[in-house]
């Protein structure tokens, strides 16, 4: 790229040419003042506050839009400059109210500083000024548009960043304003309160509802943490007053989040300060919980697990993990759980990652997401396949946003129209259980149309005669019937992601949560090898995590089949899988069960049959941070410090080991859930002396290969590293595969599409599948107990598309009855297109109406995953009574 | 009441037709009714805030109701000499509007300004449906108001 040489306040730089002067004046260490520039963000130079002096340029020019010039010699701090700064900050003071005093932002304010820095403390000028209403309505952020200077960086943001797209400036001149269409309060709106509007706004018109009043910027320490929600892992500043939360920010140089965030991780954090956090041992004595000190409790559960192991061996024993803890504490969860003898071990990822594990474990060899989230940006084209990202993991979609921003075609498969599904250039909108068809059907297109990548085929794979012979059925008009997908569209389609040079697939658990999960996830490696689209950047099988540390949990052995790193256990000695173990204390081979962090009386699918097993065990004991529906169950509860309490590595879903650090204490007599274990395991005579997770993390890196090369310190100097990471020098792994499969060859395998295990009938016709909203986060044990996210979507409804809604005769808010197999729950309906006619949809937040007394538990062959993404159930308008 | 889909075959579902499909619906209905941008942001996937962002931003794109007629009142340099200040304030007293202009409460009339027709000649210019009168004065555009009424 050519350099143009330019003179700023008379120190000469070389910058390439098309450079800003902004940018050239910030290379040699000049501040210019700015309210409207972003260097994420479109420059629309619309402030005027960075103007600079150009020599021989005729008025003075906005340096954050201006392109350098050759020889150019620019003057920041001129005598004209500054007399154009004084006055843009007076007309700007003309029409802001000075609440100065009160206002949350002082300190932390742009305004207030450049009219600091210039001297500016009156406007001089007199005349009408805005007397907007405030919106306050919405438990997150706070508008108060009389002090917006119009800069439009929150337009921007909402626009360029997140897609959502819900405001915009409105009006002209003097009454020019930022809001929502008709000037809607934001709540009505199609906000998602991701906050990066407030984060940019250099004024208090945009704030954090819940930091009003309750600290001043230098009164605060911003400590970094890991987000405790999905498994993106974004690095948030907590910002922390007097030992307690007062706000969150995202961390700007974070290589996952790179300054932002979503809804849950910018305003989720409150729940650390709920009332309801347990704050000392229960032990449950004549149905009531009892308040006791740890020793008792301890002593209680030791005795309780050793009389149920000598009444009835160690396999009547069973542990749930948690994928919401750190790697230190899966590690010494399943390391207690296997030193009672039994490999009855296994945590959440049975209802989503599962699949993941099995299938690339075959295709590849190891699993993983093959790829890193930002390199999502450099994809040709995406296939979003089974993922509402927006909702699930909205960081993640933010880069999808902008890859097509750049110009990446997206193709989105779904059987409801999620956002994605909007904007893609291609939507396939599959019938719910019908993926295999639908990717073989690509795969033969592919193949047909000769888009396959023969080269890497032929060097990198093998088994490609075989599905080539398996994938010939698979006629886009067979596929039509399958999946309902139109065969001009699956061709369409088919074309877009076989001719791009680089393809990225994105899948999370409407590909894993099928009796069918395993056959998904080798279609989907099938159709990644057949193109070449793996072992490149920007390419790759990226398996979305859900929570934020199933990966690691998976790395750490708390699995039944598996120790920590991929030590496979004999078959003969395989433990209960989480499902498994339901059934097994259904019918009273399980007899106790320990369960950390984990609330399966809400996520386990067919509840009712999960209760029954519940009350049939002889002792539970629940680690948790909250009385979760599980925990109100347990014999005893033992009070686990949250996330921002303690320290510990989480592996994202890039595979990025991070480290986060206690910004806070825990409350009352919470502890750590590795210091409950350790306790724990020394009452049972285990003789562990780990003094801190660092420690533990040493035993890790010596038991599993991939983490061999990580310890502490070098994450303290990092920002986290990507397993494999073998050895001390290792930098880590951002793409894998690059030098060949972990397995030798790729091996591609045939699958056959099988229907879901259950059909619709004339008693069942319609189908169900679940999933998430952007606001809740799984059982919302932690999301339900935050003010904003707890208040803001409270009524969990079932959606309908209009069509069948008509059929049965049902109006939009009715309250219609979900009955399945397996139980019914009444519900109120919400008529949308989203869903297509045929299929509702519910989320499976609520506990009032929780979904999975309606899902099934039958189970894929291989993972062992429930079907929890498609039942068939009945819709009817609820009898009046209800 | 011709609505948004109307006018669908015209221009075919672009982005870039937006402004095409604001004018026909306002053409259609008189002015712009919430409902038919919602339906022009679903149908085009449009997001909702940049049509409110257009329709906001030009002033000829109405979001309230109209009266059945429209009377505009130049308030160009030349008119504004010629007395179309009189002009106005005598229409709205007729019409019981504000003093900003408005629509009658039988929903007859919505009296508006505008900046400059370019017929000074004509100053002061008033236009009643598209169609210009010109040399109004207080007196005559009572008299043309109270004609129309008959």
């Amino acid at each position: 790229m050519s350099k143009v040489k330019v003179t700023i306040d008379g120190r000469e730089v070389e910058v390439p040419a098309g450079s800003t002067i902004y940018e050239a004046a910030q290379q040699v260490g000049v501040e210019i003042p700015t309210f409207c520039y972003d260097p994420e963000l479109t420059r629309v130079g619309a402030c005027r506050i960075c103007v600079v002096e150009v020599e021989k340029a005729r008025a003075l020019v906005a340096s954050c839009a201006a392109p350098v010039g050759d020889g150019m010699v620019v003057h920041t701090e001129s005598e004209r400059v500054v007399k154009a700064r004084k006055n843009i900050l007076r007309l700007i003071l003309g029409n802001h109210p000075l609440e100065c005093m009160t206002c949350q932002k002082t300190g932390d304010c742009k305004l207030q500083d450049y009219c600091y820095y210039y001297g500016v403390n009156e406007a001089g000028f007199e005349g009408e000024v805005k007397e907007l209403e405030l919106d306050d309505t919405n438990p997150f952020i706070r508008r108060d548009m009389n002090k917006c200077l119009l800069c439009g960086k929150c337009v921007r943001k909402c626009e360029e960043i997140n897609g959502a797209t819900a405001i915009d400036f409105m009006n002209r001149g003097f009454i020019s304003n930022v809001g929502p269409a008709f000037d809607d309060p934001l709540e009505e709106s199609p906000c998602v309160f991701c906050g990066l509007c407030v984060d940019v706004c250099p004024v208090g018109a945009l704030l954090p509802r819940e930091s009003i009043g309750k600290g001043r910027p230098w009164q605060v320490e911003k400590k970094e943490v890991v987000c405790p929600y999905c498994g993106v892992g974004c690095s948030i500043n907590l910002h922390i007053k007097d030992g307690e939360v007062i706000d969150a920010s995202a961390v700007e140089d974070s290589p996952v989040n790179r300054g932002h965030l979503c809804t849950k991780g910018r305003f989720g954090w409150d729940f650390l300060q709920s009332e309801e956090r347990l704050t000392s041992p229960l032990v449950k004595q004549n149905g009531v919980f009892v308040e006791t000190g740890w020793e008792e409790a301890l002593q209680e559960v030791a005795k309780r697990l050793t009389e149920v192991r000598q009444k009835y061996g160690n396999d009547a024993l069973a542990g749930l993990s948690s994928a919401k803890v750190t790697n230190e504490e899966n590690y010494l969860f399943q390391k207690f759980i296997r030193e009672l003898g039994t490999n009855n071990v296994d945590h959440c990822a049975r209802l989503c990652h599962s699949p993941t594990l099995a299938g690339m474990e075959k295709a590849f060899g190891i699993a993983g997401m093959t790829n890193t989230i930002e390199e999502i940006t450099g994809a040709g084209v995406i296939l979003v396949i089974g993922s509402n990202t927006t909702e699930t993991h909205p960081v993640v979609s933010y880069r999808v946003k902008e890859a097509v921003n750049n110009g990446a075609g997206l193709i989105v498969v779904d059987p409801r129209e999620t956002r994605l599904a909007v904007e893609a250039d291609s939507f396939l909108q599959v019938r719910p259980g019908t993926d295999v068809a639908l990717l073989n059907g690509l795969a033969h297109l592919i193949i047909k149309e000769d888009l396959v990548d023969q080269k890497f085929i032929e060097e990198k794979t093998e088994g490609f005669e075989e599905l080539k012979k398996t994938l010939d059925g698979y006629t886009p008009e067979y596929v039509e019937k399958i999946t309902g997908v139109p065969a001009g569209e699956l061709r369409e389609a088919a074309r877009l992601f076989g001719a791009a040079e680089k393809g990225s697939i994105l899948y999370t658990m409407g590909i894993t949560s099928h009796t069918s999960g395993t056959n998904n996830v080798l279609s989907v490696c099938n159709l990644a090898m057949l193109t070449g689209n793996i072992g490149e950047e920007s390419t790759g099988v990226n398996s979305l995590c859900g929570q934020n540390n199933v990966q690691g949990a998976c790395d750490m052995g708390a699995l039944p089949d598996k120790l920590a790193g991929e030590h496979s256990i004999e078959e003969k000695d395989t433990g209960l899988t989480a499902v498994e173990m339901m059934k097994a204390a259904a019918e009273g081979e399980v007899k106790a069960m320990y369960i950390m962090g984990e609330n399966p009386l809400l996520s386990e699918p067919h509840l009712e049959h999960v209760q029954e097993a519940m009350e049939k065990l002889d002792f539970l004991v629940v680690q948790d941070i909250f009385l979760s529906e599980t925990a109100q169950k347990a014999d005893v509860v033992l009070p686990a410090a949250a996330f921002a309490e303690k320290d510990g590595t989480y592996t994202n879903t890039e595979r990025r080991v991070q480290l986060s650090r206690a910004a806070v204490a825990a409350p009352g007599e919470a502890r750590a859930d590795w210091e409950i274990l350790c306790g724990l395991a020394n009452k049972l005579g285990m003789n562990w002396d780990f003094s801190s997770p660092e420690e533990i993390m040493k035993e890790i890196a010596s038991r599993n290969p991939n983490y061999a090369g990580i310890n502490y310190q070098r994450l303290e100097e990092s920002k986290g590293l990507q397993w494999p990471c073998p050895d001390l020098g290792h930098a880590g792994t951002p793409v894998l595969h690059r030098e060949g499969f972990a397995r030798g060859r790729g091996k591609f395998h045939p699958v056959e599409y099988a229907p879901p295990s259950e059909e619709t009938d004339s008693y069942y016709p319609l189908w169900l599948t679940t999933g998430r909203h952007i606001f809740h986060y799984h059982t919302s044990t932690m999301t339900g107990r935050s003010r904003g996210l707890g208040s803001h979507v409270p009524e969990e409804m079932v959606q309908v598309n209009p069509e069948d809604a008509s059929r049965l005769d049902i109006s939009g808010g009715d309250t219609v009855e979900v009955a399945s197999r397996r139980g019914k729950l009444n519900a109120r309906a919400d008529l949308t297109d989203m869903v297509p006619p045929g299929t509702v949809f519910m989320t499976f937040h609520s506990s009032e109406l929780a979904v999975n007394f309606l899902t099934s538990d039958e189970m894929d062959a291989e993972a062992k995953v429930p079907e929890l993404k498609v039942c068939a159930v009945n819709v009817r308008k609820a009898e009046q009574s209800h | 009441m011709k609505t948004f889909c109307h006018c669908n075959n015209h221009y075919g579902l672009e982005n870039s037709s937006i402004i095409l499909f604001m004018q026909n619906i306002q053409r259609n209905c008189g002015y712009l009714p919430e409902d038919e941008l919602k339906r022009l942001a679903d149908n085009t996937g449009t997001p909702l805030m940049d049509i409110y962002s257009i329709a906001t931003f030009y002033k000829s794109f109405k979001l309230e109701p109209q009266g059945e007629h429209t009377i505009t009142v130049c308030t160009g340099t030349a008119c504004h000499l010629r007395g179309s200040g009189e002009v106005f304030e005598e229409m709205a007293a007729v019409l019981g509007v504000g003093s900003g202009g408005g629509t009658s409460e039988d929903g007859k009339y919505t009296l508006e300004k505008v900046n400059c027709l370019g017929a000074c000649a004509l100053a002061p210019l008033i236009v009643i449906d598209g169609h210009y009168h010109g040399n109004v004065t207080p007196g005559k555009a009572r008299e043309m108001i109270e004609e129309h009424y008959k």
